[in-house]
C-alpha cells in the first residue's frame, strides 16, 4: 500500500493521513493509492503540514508497518528514547522499527 | 570571556525580531516552506525526523554559567528536557516548535547566545581548543582570534552563499584537542624562529565522504594579517569550488584537484592583492577582544590533594588534565554515562537538570566559565585542585562522574538515524551495546577513542577513531562498516575499512575481538593506535573475520 506522510507546520510531528486528515498514529493511515499526490498537494497548499511524500507500506491486520526502517523509527520515536516514543509504556516497542 | 559590545547584540537583536516576522508570515500562510526554509536554516532551525531541531551557536566552545544555565531552562521550557552537545561544540534541542522559536532566540539573545550560521553554506561556528587559556602546552590563548574569525565571519556578505558549508578551527598547542586538521581551514598559532608568534593555515581537511587530511599551505602568518588570509584563502574557494556537485563542493576536493601547491600560488596571489585593501581589523578592536580572555585571578595553592578514596582518585587520574597554574586542574565531565539500573547513557546528551547542575559548577569553581568539547563532554577549565573533592561530589550526585575520558566507553556517537533525517543507520543503540560490553573492561584498554556515525556525512567523526564505525543502509537493513587506525590529533590519520560490514550485534563482537588482538601485542605502554600502526590491519582482519 501507498501512505502519505508529512510534518505538522506548527509542531514538526510525524503526521500520516487517513482519509479525512491527518494522525500521529501510523496503524490510522489509509491506502492513499492514486490519489496520493492530489493529497499532498492539497495539504501542502494548505500549509497545515510540511514535507509531505509517499510511503510503501504493508498491512497486517490492524497495523501499518512502513516497509523501510526509516519510515517505522519515523512511526515510532527514538528507539534510544522510547519514553519519548508513541509507545512508552512498551518496553518492546523497538522491536518493531528492527 | 567575550562579552557582546552594542554592535554583537544589535545584531542578535535584530535577527530576533526578523525571524519572529518571517515565522509569523509563515504561520499565517503568507510565506511557502519553499520560500521559509532557507529563512529557518539560516537561524539554525532545520526538520528532522520528528520534529524541528534547533541547533545553538557556542563560540569556540566556551560559555558562562548563565549561559549554560539558560540551555538547561530552555530544555525544560520548550523542548523535552534535555539537550545534546555535538562534534561542533554547539548544542542541538530535539524536540521545537515553530511558532516557539522565535521566543527561544529571544531569550537566547538574553544571555549573548544565537542560532545564526549554524546551518547552511557559509562560515559556521569556529572551533577551538576546550583547554584554551587552561593548558600547560599552550603557546597562547587562541580564543581572541577564534573570536576575531568569529565577528569577521559573521554576515560576512560574500561568504553568505560559499559553494558549500565552511568550518574553521583555531588552535595554539601542539597536541591538537580539536581535530584542527580535519577542518576546511585549520590554523595552528606557532612561534617562528625568531620567536614571533604567527598562525599556521592548513587548508583542505575535512571528514564526510571524501576525507582528507588539510595540507599546510603556509607555515606563518603574522597575527596581523590573520583575517587577510584567511579572506584570500575563502576568496579562492569562492570563485572556484564547484557549485554544480554538492558531494564535490567542499574546499576539499578544490584543493585535491586543483592541487594544494597551484591553491597555495593562488591565495598568495589573492592574499598580495587584500594586502594592498587594508581589510585588516585595526589592532585596537584585537586589543578590545583580547582584554576580555586575560587570565582570572588565579590564587596560590597546594598541588597535592588528599586521593584516599579510591572512586574519586579513580575520577582525578581519568577525568582531570593539568592546567598551567600549580594550584588547578581542568576537569572533565563525561556526557557518556555508563549503564546503571537498567538505564543506557545517550552520548553528549545531558538533562536540563544536569545542564543545570554544571551551569553552577562553573560559576562557582570554574571562575564562571565551561567548554563544551568536540568529543561531546564538557570541561570546566580552572577548577582549584582544593575543591576537586567538592566538585566530584557534585557530580557524583548528578551522575556526571563517569570515569572514562578519552576510554572506549567514552563515545563520540552523531544522533543517527533515531533522530536524524540524513541517517541511514542508528548510531545511539550501537554505542549504548559497545558501553555496556565494555562498562568493566574498557579501563584497561587505555586510550582508546571510539566514534560513530550514522552515515557517510561523518558528523560522528568515525574516519577519525581509532576504531570507527560507519552505518549503512544495506537493501533497507542496517549496516555497520568497522574501521581501524584513524585519529584527530597531532598524529592525525584516517582509519581504514576492515571488510564486510556487520548488523548491530556483529560489531560488538568485531571490536571485542579487535581490542583481544591490541591486548596480545601490546608492548609496553602503547595505546591501542600505537599497536596498530606497528603491526598493521592484517591480524586484526584476521581475528575479525576468522
Amino acid at each position: 500500500m501507498k501512505i502519505v506522510t508529512a510534518n505538522d507546520l506548527r509542531s514538526g510531528a510525524v503526521v500520516w493521513w487517513d482519509g479525512q486528515g491527518w494522525s500521529l498514529h501510523v496503524d490510522a493511515a489509509v491506502d492513499a493509492g492514486d490519489t496520493a499526490d492530489a493529497v499532498i498537494a492539497t495539504e501542502q497548499a494548505a500549509q497545515r503540514v510540511v514535507s509531505a511524500y509517499v510511503v510503501d507500506a504493508a498491512r497486517d491486520g490492524a497495523e501499518v508497518r512502513p516497509t523501510h526502517i526509516k519510515e517505522r523509527v519515523r512511526a515510532l520515536g527514538p528507539t534510544c528514547r522510547l519514553d519519548l516514543s508513541l509507545k512508552p509504556a512498551d518496553p518492546a516497542a523497538g522491536n518493531w522499527v528492527i | 570571556m567575550y562579552l557582546y559590545d552594542k554592535y554583537d547584540q544589535a545584531m542578535v537583536d535584530a535577527r530576533v525580531a526578523e525571524f519572529r516576522d518571517q515565522t509569523r508570515r509563515r504561520l499565517e500562510g503568507h510565506l511557502s516552506e519553499e520560500a521559509f526554509r532557507p529563512l529557518r536554516l539560516q537561524n539554525g532551525l532545520y526538520l528532522q525526523l520528528h520534529a524541528y531541531m534547533l541547533r545553538v551557536a557556542i563560540p569556540y566552545g566556551t560559555l558562562s554559567g548563565a549561559q549554560m544555565r539558560l540551555l538547561g531552562d530552555i530544555a525544560d521550557k520548550y523542548d523535552r528536557g534535555y539537550g545534546h552537545f555535538t562534534t561542533r561544540q554547539n548544542i542541538q534541542y530535539n524536540w521545537i516548535k515553530l511558532e516557539e522559536t522565535p521566543d527561544i532566540l529571544a531569550d537566547l539573545a538574553k544571555v549573548e547566545m544565537h542560532a545564526i550560521q549554524t546551518s547552511g553554506n557559509c562560515i559556521r561556528n569556529i572551533s577551538s581548543d576546550q583547554y584554551a587559556g587552561a593548558a600547560a602546552d599552550e603557546l597562547i590563548d587562541p580564543r581572541p582570534y577564534a573570536e576575531l574569525l568569529r565577528q569577521w565571519s559573521s554576515f560576512h556578505p560574500e561568504f553568505l552563499t560559499l559553494p558549500r558549508k565552511f568550518k574553521i578551527c583555531v588552535i595554539a598547542s601542539e597536541t591538537d584537542r580539536a581535530a584542527m586538521r580535519l577542518h576546511d581551514i585549520g590554523i595552528r598559532i606557532v612561534r617562528n624562529s625568531a620567536g614571533e608568534i604567527g598562525a599556521a593555515f592548513y587548508v583542505g581537511g575535512g571528514m564526510g565522504r571524501t576525507p582528507m587530511i588539510a595540507p599546510l599551505i603556509r607555515e606563518f602568518v603574522p597575527l596581523d594579517q590573520l583575517i587577510t588570509y584567511s579572506e584570500a584563502c575563502l576568496r579562492v574557494y569562492n570563485s572556484h569550488g564547484r557549485r554544480d556537485n554538492k558531494y564535490k563542493a567542499r574546499i576539499k576536493i578544490l584543493v585535491h584537484e586543483m592541487g594544494a601547491a597551484e591553491y597555495t600560488r593562488q591565495v598568495e596571489a589573492e592574499f598580495a592583492h587584500l594586502l594592498t585593501q587594508g581589510i585588516e581589523p585595526p589592532l585596537a578592536e584585537l586589543e578590545r577582544i583580547s582584554a576580555h580572555f586575560i587570565d582570572p585571578a588565579f590564587v596560590a595553592g597546594a598541588p597535592e590533594i588528599d586521593l584516599s578514596n579510591p572512586a574519586f582518585a579513580k575520577w582525578v587520574a581519568a577525568n582531570t588534565a593539568q592546567h598551567k597554574h600549580p594550584g588547578y586542574a581542568i576537569v572533565n565531565i563525561s556526557l557518556k554515562p555508563l549503564p546503571s539500573d537498567g538505564k543506557q547513557g545517550i552520548p553528549g546528551d545531558a538533562t536540563a537538570d544536569q545542564i543545570r547542575v554544571m551551569a553552577d559548577l562553573a560559576r562557582d569553581h570554574s571562575f564562571d566559565e565551561c567548554r563544551v568539547t568536540h568529543a561531546q563532554n564538557i570541561v570546566l577549565p580552572h577548577v582549584q585542585r582544593a575543591d576537586l573533592f567538592a566538585v566530584w561530589q557534585k557530580l557524583v550526585a548528578a551522575d556526571l562522574a563517569t570515569p572514562n575520558l578519552d576510554e572506549i566507553t567514552d563515545i563520540i556517537a552523531c544522533p543517527g538515524l533515531d533522530y536524524c533525517s540524513l541517517a541511514n543507520a542508528r548510531s545511539i543503540p550501537v554505542a549504548q551495546k559497545i558501553t555496556a560490553r565494555f562498562a568493566e573492561t574498557g579501563a584497561a584498554l587505555g586510550e582508546l577513542k571510539l566514534k560513530i556515525s550514522g552515515c557517510i556525512n561523518a558528523c560522528g567523526h568515525h574516519h577519525a577513531g581509532h576504531i570507527g564505525i560507519l552505518g549503512v543502509d544495506r537493501k533497507g537493513t542496517e549496516n555497520y562498516q568497522l574501521l581501524l587506525g584513524g585519529s584527530e590529533g597531532a598524529d592525525v590519520s584516517l582509519g581504514q575499512i576492515t571488510g564486510p560490514g556487520f548488523d548491530e550485534d556483529g560489531i560488538v563482537g568485531a571490536i571485542e575481538r579487535a581490542t583481544e588482538v591490541y591486548t596480545a601485542h601490546k608492548q609496553g605502554g602503547e595505546r591501542f593506535l600505537d599497536t596498530y600502526r606497528r603491526i598493521g590491519m592484517s591480524p586484526f582482519k584476521e581475528a575479525i573475520y576468522g
